[in-house]
């Protein structure tokens, strides 16, 4: 009951939304907020049971025999659902200041839209089958068509062609077949503890399944898939934000992780060397797209490379098959969460107090924005892994994970990739804080309006918060990899 | 007199006796009453023929009580139940939608023989579909033929008329290419009925009549079915056709006939002609993977909406051929099932389409630039419907193209990857040419200033209908998946 509230709550806030924005935005923004704190209470109350052991679970409908529709609850989707839902709370807030210091247009499509997707996350976390989650990745990814085409000028428009483009062209063309291969082989597509798959099928077909799903889940952006990711970044800064730092890419590495876990099962991979590939494949989408980051000179450029980076960290701990760095990976969808939404509302509230997107305009900008350039300090250090932040606990997982495989070429990559990490962000904190500015008239702004700075100041301190109170997280993941 | 058992008669003699009337009617709107209800009522016989189907009874009628060989038999199984509900439906809905855009199109004097000719259309198809006698399938062919060449002749369009006289030729050919095959199959067994002739053929197997009618059936049908590369009459013929006549004929004329086709094939030729099962397979599959790649790159570059969409039919008949060719249980059962959900995908796509023409005089995506924002609900429909077309999961379309992925997997090895390929190319395709209509609706200003505005409430009801059908069959598939599961079996079921 509780799973099917949390799809159906954000859909009747969809409606409520674009009703309601023919009243009065004030009272519409009321109704977002009211939605997704209502969501966030429904999903963080699954949580004591799943922390207990408990997989609630709901069937729909049996579309053919042997697919279904149908949810369950385990400890990656409810890591995944609630912090999407929490998210969007703190998203709701910052929208509030960015679209209406921005003056956009067409608000009411914007958040109706935006309570869709949120709907298909829930829906993609709580999937019980591989046919759920297909149904609900395919509605994320149209719901968020129109949010990235949202400005409506020729170049949006084509940017939002190549993310529309991409990820439906790599899903129905590889994820498809790699699932419907899944339900001929092992007859079923359940998610299941130890995965489905073993026995099923062997050798060299392991490694191109096992691709035909990596390159399919398009979301996760491992090269050469990752074009849509910085097209995307044409979106108002909001939805850049929770989708694409949280639900949309996040769902495509929770739906590899997802895959890896419940449908080959991590000893079955471990065991069969054509799919030996994934670990390399991740290792060269972390290097070369912080490499590329580091080339960057605009600045949520800059930040969808370091979000590819970061997102094949995950894929990566995923393929070193130990369960520690099974654990690691998830934490790192949360701790990268953090950090990430807080540098893309720093770059939002940026660009809304002063239109600057480009890195040399920054220069001593710290001293006008210091509440935005603290919390861009702060997601800037949890993205290279320092403490005290949150991504320094799961690079810590990630880590033993990898030293307890004996994992070389992982662990050479974390150690580069946070070596480029640094080298990329942190002239960008030092010119803020300690260069002098520019003088010109172009300079003369203040600190963003109050609600995007509400809502930076929030995700930032989670990010600290995360490095201290993670005790519930990695509990609930440990049972990921062992129940 | 139960009238139940008469059903499957009725399903005929009905729109026959109501045509002669409808000539009668001198003011139009009763003549589309008249036509509308018949149209309906035969979609209500459908609907009780299914359930009957659906109950595990195939319908069985013999005209004037006259025993099977010697009289006429009448025949509903699964594959029939699954065209009649296409046929009809599709019927129905077009006029509900003609009521507004038929006004437009053809003057008012004429409207009532119009209305004869679209409900003699409906008597002829649904009369192959009944029917389970070879040369009565040939004589309703031909009436439902000429009633089309009417129905496609009707508009305004002038352009219409050389695209008549080439559906017309080849029409023409097709038909007597298979009664010429009828012919050489009665002379070597002696029977017009389909099931004596399965049971006669072993005796005159592959003797060379026998093997020359099968060639002239499988052309001739294959032809009229516009199997690529005997497409060339379909494009223009959908395109300069009245709207709502693009409705009903692209919905079900082509799969008439390729219910024939496979009727044929699987009841008469398949188990009784060495290596029939090989050339079938080679042949069609091979014609269905061309019709699906080729016809689909056209319509990436085609310009005329209708065209486009006239172009995307060529390759959905393409899809259904492959699923046949595999000849298996799961390959015709994905095939019967697409039949039934790209009727409704394509039928609502041209509902939206005549929805559109009511406000624009020109179909080309130029002309249609910016019409979003005027006609939401159109254009909300025609997106749905086109999703389906695509295959998105959650859609009709996404059910067909799952069997039938599974159906090709099934083969297994090389060849099922090559197939799969093609399927998802295909699909692809389709996503870039839905989307260049979505692009012009909704991110190009329009190209003149005239005001526009949203069709008629009833056109627009149809349209949704029909468009959320796509949605219904999507999520419960159950029903169109029984019968096309009944109807595979059933042709499975005749090869030993």
């Amino acid at each position: 009951m509780t799973i099917i509230a949390s799809l159906v709550i954000p859909l009747v806030g969809a409606i409520g939304i674009a009703l309601a924005g023919r009243v009065n935005a004030n009272f519409r923004e009321s109704v977002t907020l009211i939605t997704a704190g209502v969501l966030a209470w429904t999903v963080w109350s699954l949580l004591p049971e799943v922390l207990a052991g408990g997989r609630p679970a709901v069937s729909i409908t049996e579309i053919v025999p042997g697919i279904e529709i149908a949810f369950r609850v385990e400890p990656l989707g409810m890591l995944f659902a609630a912090l999407a839902s929490a998210l969007w709370i703190v998203n709701s807030i910052y929208s509030i200041g960015y679209m209406r210091g921005n003056k956009e247009k067409k608000q009411t499509r914007f958040y109706t839209f935006f309570a869709i997707a949120v709907a298909a996350a829930m829906g993609i976390a709580f999937s019980a089958n591989l046919f759920t989650l297909f149904l609900f990745y395919e509605v994320l990814t149209l719901s968020t068509y129109p949010l990235v085409s949202h400005k409506g000028d020729e170049k949006t428009v084509r940017s939002a062609r190549v993310y529309l483009g991409v990820l439906l062209t790599t899903s129905i063309g590889l994820l498809l077949p790699a699932i419907i291969w899944t339900y001929v082989a092992a007859g079923t597509g359940d998610f299941t503890m130890g995965g489905i798959l073993a026995g099923k099928i062997d050798g060299p077909e392991v490694g191109l399944l096992l691709g035909l799903f990596v390159f399919g889940i398009g979301k996760a952006a491992v090269m050469p898939v990752h074009r849509w990711l910085p097209a995307a970044m044409v979106a108002p800064t909001p939805v850049s934000a929770l989708l694409h730092a949280v639900a949309v890419v996040k769902a495509g590495v929770f739906t590899i992780t997802k895959v890896i876990v419940y449908i080959f099962g991590i000893d079955f991979l471990a065991e069969t060397p054509s799919s030996n590939w994934l670990l390399y494949a991740a290792a060269f989408t972390i290097i070369a797209a912080s490499v590329v980051a580091l080339r960057q000179q605009n600045l949520k450029r800059l930040l969808a490379y370091s979000t590819i980076a970061q997102l094949s960290y995950v894929v990566m701990a995923t393929a070193i098959l130990k369960p520690l760095a099974e654990v690691g990976a998830a934490i790192h969808m949360v701790a990268h969460a953090f950090g990430k939404i807080t540098l893309f509302f720093a770059a939002g509230a940026i660009y809304v107090a002063s239109k600057k997107t480009e890195l040399h305009q920054l220069r001593g900008i710290g001293r006008r924005m210091p509440w935005t350039m603290t919390a861009f300090s702060i997601g800037a250090l949890s993205m290279i892994g320092v403490p005290p932040t949150g991504g320094f606990v799961s690079k810590w997982y990630i880590l033993a994970g990898a030293f307890e495989a004996d994992n070389y070429v992982a662990i050479a990559t974390i150690i580069a990739s946070t070596v480029l990490n640094a080298a990329y962000f942190l002239p960008i904190i030092y010119f803020a804080w300690f260069e002098p500015e520019q003088p010109g008239a172009e300079n003369d702004h203040g600190e963003a309006p109050f609600f995007a700075v509400l809502a930076l100041t929030i995700t930032a301190a989670l990010t600290i918060g995360f490095f201290l109170f993670n005790a519930t997280a990695i509990e609930l993941e440990r049972q990921l990899v062992s129940p | 007199m139960n009238p139940s058992e008469h059903l499957a008669a009725l399903q005929v003699v009905v729109p026959f006796l109501a045509a002669p009337l409808i000539v009668l009617l001198q003011a139009r709107r009763l003549a589309w009453a008249a036509t509308t209800l018949t149209s309906l009522l035969a979609f209500a016989i459908a609907i009780a023929l299914t359930h009957g189907v659906l109950n595990g009874q195939d319908h069985q009628y013999f005209m004037g009580s006259w025993p099977a060989p010697y009289g006429i038999e009448l025949r509903v199984d699964g594959f029939s139940a699954v065209l009649l509900l296409a046929i009809t439906g599709a019927s129905s809905a077009a006029l509900l939608a003609g009521y507004h855009s038929l006004d437009q199109q053809i003057e008012p004097k004429r409207q009532p023989l119009f209305f004869a000719a679209w409900i003699l259309a409906l008597a002829g198809l649904t009369g192959i579909v009944v029917s389970a006698d070879a040369f009565n399938i040939f004589v309703f062919m031909e009436i439902s033929s000429l009633a089309s060449y009417v129905l496609v002749a009707g508009g305004p369009d002038r352009r219409a008329l050389p695209a008549v006289l080439k559906y017309l030729i080849f029409g023409t050919i097709g038909a007597t290419f298979y009664l010429i095959g009828v012919g050489l199959i009665y002379m070597m067994t002696g029977t017009l009925n389909l099931a004596d002739m399965e049971l006669r053929i072993p005796e005159v197997a592959d003797q060379s009549p026998v093997l020359v009618a099968a060639g002239f059936i499988t052309v001739g049908l294959a032809l009229k079915a516009a199997l690529f590369p005997l497409h060339i009459w379909l494009p223009n013929a959908y395109t300069f056709s009245p709207h709502v006549v693009t409705v009903f004929l692209a919905a079900c004329a082509t799969k008439v006939s390729l219910y024939v086709l496979l009727r044929f094939d699987f009841f008469v030729f398949q188990q009784n002609i060495t290596g029939h099962k090989l050339q079938f397979t080679v042949f069609f599959m091979s014609l269905a993977v061309f019709a699906i790649l080729i016809a689909s790159a056209v319509a990436l570059f085609e310009k005329n909406l209708k065209r486009m969409l006239a172009w995307s039919s060529v390759a959905q008949i393409g899809y259904i051929m492959l699923g046949a060719s595999i000849v298996s249980l799961a390959g015709l059962t994905a095939s019967v099932l697409h039949v039934f959900n790209h009727a409704i995908a394509k039928g609502s796509l041209f509902l939206a389409v005549a929805c559109l023409a009511m406000s624009f005089r020109g179909l080309r995506l130029g002309n249609i630039a910016g019409s979003a924002k005027a006609m939401p609900w159109t254009m909300g429909a025609l997106v749905l419907s086109g999703l389906s077309l695509i295959g998105v999961p959650g859609t009709a379309g996404f059910i067909s193209k799952w069997y039938l992925i599974s159906a090709v997997f099934e083969l297994g090895g090389g060849i099922a990857i090559f197939l799969t390929a093609v399927i998802v190319i295909g699909s692809l395709m389709a996503v870039v040419y839905i989307w260049r209509i979505v692009e012009h609706a909704y991110f190009r200003p329009p190209e003149t200033d005239a005001v526009v505005r949203e069709a008629p409430l009833g056109i627009l009801t149809v349209t949704w209908i029909v468009a959320l059908a796509n949605l219904y069959f999507g999520i419960n598939p159950e029903l169109p998946v029984a019968l096309s599961e009944s109807a595979a079996s059933a042709l499975m079921g005749h090869i030993r």
